[in-house]
């Protein structure tokens, strides 16, 4: 039995890391909630939205955090663009379309990104990326207490928009009856494109919080967005609580693999409660029959 | 109100609507009949824009409408209720009727919000359920409300009495007489032939793409091709 001041730091640290992956998560359930598509490209706008934070402390001295009002609201104009202009333009309105076409881009984002800016992994250094926060019961890095807090604002904020204003009601309503949402004068064209420029916005909020404590590759996406559709599928599909609860058990559980089964392996478990999912509850945890 | 002259419609290549000539004037129930695809719906979806006529001109309020977007023609007061209810089974009664006002009729939301639970009682104690777990006749008042929500100057109801029990049946003919009195121009799409003929001024009546009969409902319930078709008389 491994003692309390051990494991308390490990179920703290996977919190943190869990609620940045709830937090990209929380982007990809968005988008299948309402488009029906998994958006294969999410990744790979993970790792723009990355590389934008990365250059702009390399180049302009600009604090991650400090990057947030820019690239939050310049990635949901790129996922708004990219929805309207080249998604929903060559998939003709057929989901077997779009699937191809996220995942297009994605290739197309990623080769670009190898091509200019190399394979090599990049960090940058802030004078904050080795303090820590003092809880108490363990000793946690101060830029993972600030993603953590980061991220649940972050998703009070969407929660918000999504249950509060118009345009969250748009969008739910849309969601599940199209038709209907045409008649009451919803532009669906325009609400489908506010949806993945959300989606995209989180991804840009995660890329800030996770530059100042990890690196940055053309290949980074792949090693967050496959943790997200597992919290997707674990919290139960467009289900935004669901992606909250799910990316905290991931994170967590992820924390405590790495801490009995040793650093590389961490991630079995996070796997093994995937297929445990698919096997036993296919709906997930806060999941709807389709 | 709204003008309709040769309007011909369809999806992809083939044409459902074969030319449709049809008036409706301020403070009518015009009911719109005819059996199952006799292109009743075609032709609402078309006058919302949920689909573009292939020729034709439809006229509303003065403006040339046809080919308009969904959401333009909403905004001009052109509301339909749709066959089926079509509310959003997920989101609450309340926030159905809120997002009747998403296009038109947004700053007066609150007053319209208090008139449509006038209209439905009922209503008021389903206002925190989820759509989706009303009853039919439930989910119909919600449509409507929904509907009146927007402000319409011109309301399409289709089939509202479709799948409600005869009691309710009278209920919804009698709340689209009530409506009407208080001022709302309505087009009324119906099979239920006889009762949408007793309250409606005048009626259309559709058959293959193409207006077979028309006229005051009145002359139109002794017409003996109508007894024939469609009362089985």
């Amino acid at each position: 039995m491994v003692e309390l001041q051990i494991l308390l730091p490990a179920i703290l640290n996977g919190l943190t890391t869990g609620a940045v992956y709830a937090l990209i998560a929380l982007g990809l359930t968005l988008i299948y909630g309402v488009l029906h598509i998994i958006n294969f490209a999410h990744g790979s706008l993970l790792m723009l939205a990355m590389y934008a934070v990365f250059f702009l402390h390399a180049g302009l001295g600009i604090d991650p955090y400090l990057a947030l009002p820019v690239v939050v609201p310049g990635f949901f104009a790129l996922g708004y663009l990219l929805q309207r202009g080249v998604i929903a333009r060559a998939s003709h309105g057929r989901d077997e379309n779009i699937l191809l076409v996220t995942l297009g881009v994605s290739i197309v984002i990623e080769n670009l990104a190898r091509y200019f800016w190399r394979s090599d992994t990049r960090t940058i250094e802030t004078p904050y990326s080795f303090e820590t926060v003092d809880l108490g019961v363990a000793f946690i890095a101060v830029p993972k207490v600030v993603a953590f807090a980061g991220a649940l604002l972050v998703t009070l904020a969407l929660w918000w928009v999504m249950s509060r204003t118009d345009l969250g009601r748009a969008i739910r309503a849309l969601a599940k009856e199209r038709q209907g949402a045409r008649l009451v004068g919803i532009d669906v064209d325009h609400i489908f494109a506010m949806s993945f420029g959300i989606g995209t916005a989180c991804v840009a909020a995660a890329a800030c919080l996770l530059l100042p404590s990890f690196y940055v590759s053309p290949g980074v996406g792949h090693t967050f967005v496959l943790i997200a559709f597992t919290v997707v599928v674990l919290g139960g599909m467009g289900s935004f609580a669901g992606a909250l609860i799910g990316g905290l058990i991931i994170g967590v559980t992820e924390s405590l693999c790495g801490l009995y089964l040793g650093e590389s392996l961490g991630q079995i478990g996070i796997f093994l409660i995937f297929i445990a999912i698919l096997l036993f509850r296919p709906t997930g945890l806060l999941g709807h029959r389709a | 109100m709204l003008e309709v002259k040769g309007l011909r419609a369809g999806y992809g290549q083939v044409e459902v609507l074969r030319g449709i000539d049809l008036d409706v004037a301020e403070g009518e129930i015009v009911a719109l009949l005819g059996a199952n695809g006799a292109g009743k719906s075609t032709l609402n979806n078309n006058l919302s824009g949920i689909y573009r006529p292939f020729a034709g001109s439809v006229r509303f309020a003065g403006e040339e409408i046809a080919g308009w977007p969904s959401p333009r023609i909403v905004e001009a007061g052109l509301i339909q209720v749709p066959e089926g209810r079509r509310v959003f089974p997920n989101l609450s009664v309340l926030e159905n009727l809120e997002l009747g006002s998403y296009r038109r009729g947004r700053p007066r939301r609150q007053a319209n919000l208090e008139r449509a639970l006038a209209v439905f009682p009922r209503l008021r104690q389903r206002l925190q359920q989820k759509a989706g777990t009303l009853s039919g006749g439930e989910q119909q008042m919600l449509a409507i409300g929904r509907g009146l929500m927007a402000e319409p100057r011109l309301l399409v109801l289709d089939e509202p009495s479709l799948g409600l029990s005869p009691l309710l049946v009278d209920e919804m003919f009698e709340l689209v007489r009530r409506i009407n009195g208080e001022g709302l121009t309505v087009i009324l799409v119906e099979q239920n032939v006889m009762q949408s003929l007793t309250i409606a001024h005048r009626a259309y009546v559709l058959e293959n793409g193409r207006i077979s009969l028309s006229g005051p409902a009145a002359a139109l319930l002794e017409r003996p091709e109508l007894r024939r078709s469609y009362l089985g008389v």
